[in-house]
Parts: structure tokens; C-alpha cells; sequence
């Protein structure tokens, strides 16, 4: 990928939300709990999960598989609805005891397996929020999409089905397909956990482009410490049995961020302070799993 | 650098003939059928004694060239044919939906699936009796047996279908803003027709099983009743040759379900 900077520059005018806008995406998760009881039994996925997003700010959640950090994402996408505690957006509650959540397109998903819709073609997938939500007629969303397409390098595939694209270019154009709909918040649960080393630092590298250009509060979910660490402005550590969130770490690594950081002294700093409190947390749950199992 | 090369041609008539000629594809169906025949000529020869009441292969072209220009041997194709496509039509005209149906809705499919899995296991040939009785016409009872053997493999295959859509594309709609019925004429259906694709090829080949059981039993005319009639006549070529062209039939219907499932799913073309 590797963009220069005046590319950048250009796909700010052209991604970036309304000038006139306050930046909006503030999210507030308040003690959060989520008690699935389907005969009796009851299984805490949530236990009291607290996190404060700012607008704009890009969050990872890392955690281990099962810890309920998807369904944490779920209960903001409006796919899920929490059982006690709330959560806020911009303010308004978005997520209550007493508020269900409805999924809208200003807190669009993209997910691990991808979710593009195998008959539509490229150009078709990315119009479809514009258009299914007539905020566009079908010809400025075609336009819309183009532009958006050629400003990130995804020119000539308009008219190819998903199937024909390899895994990272299916991710690339659902992250478009999510951003074209202007969001106030991107939640993406993991969504290049399934790809090979070369296709992930590359669709990392492009994820960060596009933050950089958009500001978008991104909602990131996933298992690998160094993958949130290099992304992200604050990163919550997930604990499992029962879920909750033990601890956050400040990224405070300047932007823009590429590749070459991956290999500084402070990134390496950071990531071994983060694996050695990361590891401390992983052997108390597993002690206190063994006990529980005892 | 030379220059770009010249746009491409479409292949001539001849160069897709030969490239189709050329394919060890073609040669290895070919070597099968022409290896089968072989083997049931010297067999039915003397070569293996209990092969003898059996007609060889050239006793049956002989027939089979008085049967081509019999008028009443293309009726039964088109007897045959006609229940076939009756059958098979009105299967997936009811199954489809029902099908659709069984998998959308939940209270929908507690209703209906007990009943439809206690009708599910009874043979469409145990209707015969019964359909015979109930509909006016041979030619009714005949295509209602036929819809019987189609029907139940149709609903199954799209009700499966609907089932294993993955959650994330309703999810997907759903959060982009789709309406619930969005969701089902957009999504659902697309994302289903590999199913019914699934459905209508497993659908035609038995469709043509029950039509040819059933016109033996209660036809009077049609490719099963010609295969029956020269049975009864002590025709052992006939019978040959109504066989065959039952294969035949069923190979061709195949064969357009096949190309219809290619045209209804364009993103499934491999480039």
C-alpha cells in the first residue's frame, strides 16, 4: 500500500464527515453485564465491563476467544441487548435496561468472515446502505462509490463479485461499504484475524489510512496483542470467565503510524510492558479456572 | 517491449470444436460408454451364458431404428416429458415457497414441519391408489405422483438453505437499514438459490423415476408404459430401447436444470 501523503490529504476531502459537524462517536460503556439464561443456568458473558471512547478515538478490545468481546460489540451494533448497565452514544443512551437496541448504519459491522453479499457485485455491495436508506439516488451512489473506490486504490474491481477477490481485498471493500453509509462509529470484530502475515500488515497499513483520513471512532476486536498495540490509541484488556475488562493501556505512539514502527524501541517498549501485564491478568483467570474447576 | 496485444477474438466455430475435441474430458465419457457396450456385446454373444436373454447391442439399434420412426415412439416422449415438466413445475412453484416459508418463520415451520415430515417418508408410488381415486384424469394422477417425487426434495433443500445463510449478511442489511421484507426479497432468496439449484437437480432425476413407475402402472402412454408394453408383447429390444431413452431423457433434462442454475447464479461463474 503505502500511500504518500498528499493521497492522504485528498482522501480527507473526500471521506472525512461534513466540515460543519462536531466530531461525533463518543461511546460510554457503563458497567455493562450480559447474563445468557436460556434453561436456568446462568452463563455470564459480561461481568460489569466499563470503557470510555472518545470521539474519534480508536480502541481495541483484545481479549481471549469466548471472553465476550464480540458480544460486547453485538450489544452496540443493536444485534444483542445487555442485561444491566448502559451504554451511551454521544450522550444518548444507545443500549439501557429499558432501551433495546436497534442496528443502524451509523454503527456498521464489518465482520471476520466478511459479509459481503456473494451476488451483488463490488460496486452493488457498496451502494447498498445508500440506497437501501434512500439517502442516495442509485446514480450519485454509484458516484459516490467510484470516488471513494479510486481514492483508496480499489478502481477496476467495481464489477467483479466478492468471490473473485482474495480475502483482503473483500475486507478493503467492506470497509468501504461501512464507511460510504458515514458512520459515527466502526466496529470491526476481527476482521483479519483469518489472513496471512502479508495480507494483514497490508490491510493494517490501509485500515490506518483510512483512520487517518475519516477520524471515525473505530471499535476494534481482537486476540493479538500486537496487532491492537500498533492500531490502537487505547487498548482494553478482556479477561475471561466472566468477561470484563481488567485493565486499558494508553498507546501513545504518534500518528501516522506505518510498518517501520512495528520494528522501534518504543513500540517494543510498549508491547512487552503490555505482554508482561497481559500475562500477569492470563495467569490469575487460569488460577482462579483451575480452582473454579477443582 | 512489443506491443500490446490485439484485442481477443472471439474462437471461431472450428477452433471450439477442435479445443472441445481436444479435451481428454470428452474422450474418457466416451471411452466408458463405448467400453459398456463393447462388454455387453460380446457378453450377451455366448461369451457369458446367463447373459443370453438379454438382446446384444446391435439387436437393439436395429429396434431402436424401427422405434425412431414410429410416430407413437416420440409421443411417449412428449407424454413423458409433459408429466415430467408438470410434475417438477408445480413442485417448485409450492416447494419453494414453502420452503422459504418453513425457514423464515419459526412459528411457521413448528406448524408445518411435523406434518411435513410425516408425509415426507410415504414412497410417491404409495399415492397411486388414491391419487387414482381422487383426481379426474389419468394424465392429473400421473403428474400429481411425479409432484410428489420432486416436492418433498425441494422444500428440504431450500429449507436447509434458508437455515445456513450466515447470520452476518442479515445482520449486514439489517444494520445498512433493510427492511425485514428488504431483507427477505434481497437477501434471503439470492443467498437460497444455491439451494434450490441443489434442490431442482436432485428434483428432475427423481421426478423422471416416478413418472416412469408410475406410467407402468397406471399409464397409457409415455416412455414407461412403451418400456412395459413391450415386456408384455415378449419384445426384450423394445424394453431395451425404452430404457435407454429413459436414460436419455433424464440426461437432457439434466442437463437443462443444470444450464438454468448456471444462469440464475452469475457470481458463481468461475473466471
Amino acid at each position: 500500500m503505502g500511500m504518500s501523503q498528499p493521497v492522504r490529504e485528498d482522501m480527507e476531502s473526500s471521506l472525512a464527515a461534513p466540515v460543519c459537524r462536531a466530531p461525533d462517536g463518543a461511546l460510554s460503556i457503563r458497567e455493562v453485564s450480559k447474563i445468557y439464561d436460556p434453561e436456568g443456568v446462568h452463563v455470564v458473558a459480561l461481568d460489569r465491563c466499563s470503557l470510555e471512547i472518545a470521539a474519534g478515538e480508536f480502541v481495541a478490545v483484545v481479549g481471549p476467544s469466548g471472553c465476550g468481546k464480540s458480544t460486547l460489540l453485538n450489544i452496540m451494533a443493536g444485534f444483542d441487548h445487555l442485561s444491566t448497565g448502559q451504554i451511551l452514544l454521544d450522550g444518548q443512551p444507545l443500549a439501557t435496561t429499558e432501551v433495546k437496541p436497534r442496528p443502524g448504519s451509523d454503527r456498521v459491522v464489518v465482520f471476520q468472515q466478511g459479509a459481503l453479499f456473494p451476488w451483488k457485485t463490488v460496486l452493488e455491495n457498496v451502494i447498498y446502505g445508500p440506497v437501501v436508506q434512500k439517502a442516495l439516488g442509485k446514480q450519485e451512489a454509484q458516484e459516490r462509490a467510484r470516488q471513494m473506490m479510486a481514492r483508496v486504490g480499489l478502481s477496476g474491481i467495481e464489477s467483479c463479485y466478492p468471490g473473485h477477490l482474495s480475502s483482503g481485498m473483500q475486507r478493503r471493500v467492506e470497509i468501504i461499504r461501512a464507511l460510504i453509509n458515514d458512520p459515527r462509529v466502526l466496529l470491526l470484530d476481527e476482521p483479519f484475524r483469518a489472513m496471512d502475515t502479508v495480507t494483514k500488515s497490508a490491510s493494517h497499513e490501509y485500515l490506518l489510512e483510512l483512520y487517518d483520513a475519516t477520524g471515525k471512532t473505530i471499535f476494534f476486536i481482537t486476540h493479538d496483542l500486537e496487532e491492537s498495540i500498533f492500531l490502537a490509541d487505547k487498548v482494553a484488556v478482556m479477561t475471561t470467565r466472566p468477561g470484563h475488562i481488567k485493565m486499558t493501556i494508553e498507546v501513545d505512539l504518534p500518528r501516522p503510524r506505518d510498518y517501520r514502527l512495528l520494528a522501534s524501541p518504543q513500540f517494543m517498549r510498549l508491547k512487552a510492558q503490555a505482554v508482561e501485564a497481559v500475562h500477569e491478568e492470563a495467569v490469575k483467570a487460569f488460577q482462579a479456572g483451575e480452582r473454579e474447576m477443582a | 517491449m512489443t506491443t500490446a496485444a490485439p484485442p481477443m477474438a472471439a474462437p471461431s466455430l472450428a477452433l471450439r470444436w477442435r479445443r472441445t475435441l481436444a479435451n481428454p474430458r470428452l474422450w474418457r465419457g466416451v471411452l466408458a460408454v463405448a467400453g459398456f457396450f463393447l462388454v455387453w456385446q460380446i457378453s450377451s454373444m455366448g461369451a457369458l451364458p446367463f447373459m443370453t436373454v438379454i438382446p446384444t447391442p446391435v439387436e437393439v439399434a436395429k429396434a431402436f431404428w424401427v422405434f425412431l420412426a414410429m410416430p407413437k415412439y416420440w409421443q411417449s416422449w412428449a407424454e413423458s416429458a409433459q408429466r415430467v415438466f408438470w410434475g417438477f413445475a408445480t413442485a417448485q412453484v409450492l416447494g419453494i415457497p414453502l420452503g422459504l416459508g418453513m425457514g423464515w418463520s419459526r412459528s411457521f415451520k413448528e406448524l408445518s414441519y411435523p406434518l411435513f415430515e410425516l408425509l415426507r417418508p410415504i414412497p410417491p408410488l404409495a399415492w397411486v391408489p388414491v391419487s387414482i381415486l381422487f383426481w379426474p384424469t389419468n394424465e392429473l394422477s400421473i403428474a400429481f405422483i411425479t409432484f410428489i417425487g420432486a416436492f418433498f426434495t425441494i422444500v428440504l433443500n431450500v429449507l436447509g438453505g434458508v437455515s445456513s445463510i450466515p447470520k452476518e449478511l442479515v445482520y449486514s442489511a439489517v444494520s445498512f437499514g433493510a427492511s425485514p421484507a428488504q431483507v427477505f426479497w434481497r437477501i434471503v432468496l439470492p443467498a437460497t438459490i444455491p439451494s434450490i439449484a441443489t434442490g431442482m437437480m436432485v428434483g428432475i432425476g427423481i421426478t423422471w423415476n416416478v413418472v416412469i413407475a408410475a406410467e407402468m402402472i397406471a399409464g397409457n402412454a409415455g416412455l414407461g408404459r412403451l418400456t412395459w408394453e413391450a415386456y408384455l408383447a415378449g419384445h426384450t429390444p423394445g424394453v431395451i430401447v425404452g430404457m435407454i431413452s429413459i436414460g436419455l431423457a433424464g440426461y437432457v433434462s439434466s442437463a437443462l436444470v443444470k444450464l438454468i442454475s448456471i444462469k440464475l447464479m452469475p457470481w458463481r461463474k468461475i473466471i
